[in-house]
């Protein structure tokens, strides 16, 4: 396994640096907070990543990607991290791109095309409960006419409210809890019975609650097999996961790089407070965890990649440990700011309430710790 | 095929047919090591036949060029043996300070004639070396070490104390840090020598740890003569080959392997299951989160090695890897200890292989203070890495 960047992911980590830095820095999200934007990101962006071949990163050049792969999406997913940057990259580039990849191929020709160039935003309408378990689904697609009705309610549908389409997860047999019985379908959002709330996160990010309630769709729009859904999910988060891990790694590199930048600068007791030992210590502790938490990143995409069949065990353990890690940069972030860490003056803040989200989505680390050790039989 | 499979194809054929069978068994412990040296007592004719077949090949040293005893391989290559050794369980036919330490220092500062004189004994395990740096007074404050070496023209007189020098009652040669000049800052004044531990004035008095066992020694030093010839690199310049070596030391010790089976089959085996769960749900949250660090700690010393290979310096990352490598390894005992409950306690059974467990678990609290403490690491990490003030 190759840990080292090559020539082309290294570029790719160039521009994407250099694109989020200038066109959506942390600012913009200040800027989309402040002028309570509708839509919660910038379509003007969102254009200027798809041109830069963002938005179609890992779906196949015949359906007008760059198929670069996730190790690389994940280095574009980084620097959106640093810079706290809103965009509909892992809804729909990752989490609908990957679900559609294992499409009939009038979905895939269908929908690809739209996700890569920037013209479609498609939200994955998953989760019901408090907290992430997929098995749990409740929602029903029960047979009706040459189609399905579908009956229940998600929450934490990332870009929800602005969709084109959803992707919703919904039983077709079997009971809550069970791994067999889910099924995915494309469902237009502005089908009769669909009622949808935009709920407006910590992280001045954008979910939806979305209540279905007799909703008729064709039966063209099951994605993947009846019953089989389980299979697509199991690609669809893995994916996901790896990609979040890699955000993460982004936002809590940077509460890092912020705070160590910080501490040399501000005084007290007469002297620069990165001179006492006690943050010194705690920095450094950081900077391991930070490093250890990159090989997680880097093992874990670069084991999708190339088909690895433990990468969705290793896409786990890496949003495991990125959760915990991201979140302790955070923690330590605002505590080593001192009061101006209150504030939302400082960035740091906004670092600890995307982490705080981005550590939650697609299961957080006691959910992914748990998982792992039943993998491993114990 | 490319030359690296046929290497790897030539080397496995050559230890399938020259690696003795009960040197594919695993060492039940530093018993069964072969140290080499002087003062060494074969456990077995294998053990011998193996370091003797091994030393032929020049792979005791693999990557050591061939006039020094070594074979000249690549580090590819050697990986490529290390990993058929591994594929049939070939044990280590040579556990060697010259090999880890001392070589590496010698090979980058050493002269020509000190290669000639010292490298071939090490690669055949005939001289076994120890390491003397640390004082009562110099622990992770080393380099304000006092052990004094007097010039006396073609040699230097030294007078002092060594503390903490693996193995010095078995011995056979030192490489030591000794102080030249004292009228400088602390780090300028510091000399690399080598000498024989039979010299007169030279004793070492092993000191019991805390797990009963006494790999290390308190080495007295008094007026024992020291040829100049056996100085590495300049006088009063041996600071940057102490630190060169601390570096090599870190490494090796952030990458030992400490529990050799999986934490949670330890753990399933002592405790058992209960719905298909470790018996135990908290301890089982902090098996899986340790197992989650382990792996993610392996691909970055993977990494860093990887990226050291392409060209970066590992640097005071080697730091990082010590500090974290170390406290892993501490932190997996404890929960070791923890699942196996009262039969982790026994300390002289048969049933618990003379309180291995126990022992073993002692002995890792000392893998954060040798090579550099934590607290060591972390300033080191400070001012290197982070920059900060005053680091």
């Amino acid at each position: 396994m190759a840990l080292v960047l090559n020539e082309d992911e290294v570029m790719m980590r160039d521009m994407a640096q250099g694109f989020f830095a200038e066109k959506a820095p942390v600012k913009a999200l200040r800027d989309l907070r402040d002028s309570r934007d509708e839509t919660g990101f910038d379509r003007g962006l969102w254009s200027e990543m798809a041109a830069q071949g963002f938005a179609g990163i890992v779906i196949p050049e015949e359906h007008g990607g760059v198929d670069m792969g996730y190790l690389a999406a994940g280095l574009v997913a980084e620097q959106m991290g640093r810079n706290l940057t809103a965009s509909p990259f892992l809804s729909t580039a990752i989490l609908a791109a990957t679900a559609l990849k294992h499409g009939t191929a009038d979905q895939q020709s269908e929908w690809l095309p739209k996700i890569a160039s920037g013209e479609a935003v498609i939200a994955l309408a998953l989760d019901e409960g408090v907290k992430h378990n997929p098995r749990g689904v409740s929602t029903t697609a029960e047979p009706s006419g040459n189609g399905f009705k579908l009956n229940g309610a998600k929450a934490m549908v990332v870009d929800g409210h602005v969709a084109d389409v959803l992707i919703v997860a919904a039983r077709t047999s079997g009971e809550p809890g069970d791994a067999d019985g889910l099924s995915l379908f494309l469902v237009d959002p502005k089908t009769d019975g669909i009622s949808t709330e935009r709920t407006i996160m910590v992280d001045s990010r954008n979910a939806a609650r979305i209540d279905l309630d007799d909703v008729e769709v064709a039966g063209d729009a099951l994605l993947g097999t009846l019953d089989g859904g389980m299979d697509v999910l199991d690609a669809v988060l893995t994916a996901g996961r790896g990609i979040a891990a890699a955000e993460l790694l982004g936002a809590g590199a940077q509460a890092f790089e912020d705070t160590v930048a910080y501490i040399k600068e501000r005084k007290q007791f007469g002297a620069i407070i990165g001179e006492f030992q006690a943050l010194q210590h705690r920095s450094s502790h950081l900077y391991s965890e930070v490093e250890i938490a990159r090989s997680a990143v880097i093992g874990a995409l670069t084991a999708l990649d190339d088909g690895d069949e433990k990468a969705p065990l290793y896409c786990a353990m890496a949003k495991a440990k990125l959760g915990s890690v991201a979140k302790l940069a955070s923690q330590e972030g605002v505590q080593m700011h001192g009061g101006v860490g209150m504030t939302d003056e400082y960035d740091i803040g906004l670092f600890m309430k995307r982490i705080r989200v981005l550590q939650e989505l697609m299961g957080d680390a006691h959910f992914h710790m748990n998982e792992f050790a039943l993998s491993n039989q114990y | 095929m490319s030359d690296l499979d046929t290497f790897r194809m030539d080397a496995r054929a050559w230890l399938e047919a020259n690696c003795p069978d009960e040197m594919r068994t695993p060492m039940k412990g530093d018993k069964d090591a072969c140290w080499g040296g002087r003062n060494f007592t074969f456990q077995s004719d294998a053990q011998k036949l193996w370091l003797e077949r091994m030393v032929a090949q020049g792979w005791t040293v693999p990557t050591w060029p061939k006039e020094y005893g070594g074979a000249g391989l690549s580090r590819k290559e050697e990986i490529v043996l290390l990993q058929e050794m591994k594929r049939i369980n070939a044990r280590n036919p040579l556990s060697s300070f010259g090999i880890w330490m001392l070589g590496p220092a010698l090979l980058k500062f050493g002269t020509d004639e000190q290669k000639a004189e010292h490298l071939p004994p090490i690669a055949r395990g005939e001289i076994r070396w120890c390491q003397g740096y640390s004082e009562p007074g110099a622990g992770s404050d080393l380099a304000s070490l006092k052990t004094k070496a007097e010039d006396k023209g073609d040699h230097y007189i030294v007078n002092g104390q060594k503390v903490w020098t693996s193995y010095a009652d078995q011995a056979d040669w030192i490489f030591c840090l000794v102080r030249t000049d004292n009228t400088g800052k602390k780090h300028h004044g510091i000399s690399f020598v080598l000498f024989d531990m039979a010299s007169e004035g030279v004793e070492a008095r092993p000191i019991k740890l805390i797990s009963g066992r006494s790999p290390f020694c308190e080495t007295f030093l008094s007026d024992v003569k020291v040829l100049k010839k056996n100085l590495v690199g300049e006088e009063h310049k041996g600071w940057s080959i102490a630190k060169y070596l601390l570096t090599h030391e870190r490494e090796m010790i952030g990458n030992q392997e400490g529990v050799t089976r999986p934490l949670h089959e330890i753990a399933v085996g002592t405790l058992g299951l209960e719905d298909g769960k470790l018996a135990d749900p908290m301890l089982r949250a902090k098996v899986a989160e340790a197992e989650i660090d382990e792996w993610a700690f392996n691909l970055t010393m993977k990494r860093k090695l990887a990226e050291a290979k392409a060209g970066a310096s590992l640097g005071a990352d080697s730091s990082m890897l010590k500090y974290y490598g170390t406290e892993l390894n501490k932190r997996k005992f404890e929960l070791m200890m923890d699942a196996a409950g009262h039969e982790g306690l026994e300390w002289e059974s048969e049933r618990s292989n003379d309180g291995k467990m126990a022992r073993s678990w002692l002995r890792t609290k000392g893998n954060s203070i040798e090579g550099g403490t934590s607290e060591v690491q972390l300033n080191i990490i400070s001012k290197h890495i982070l920059q900060l003030p005053g680091a």
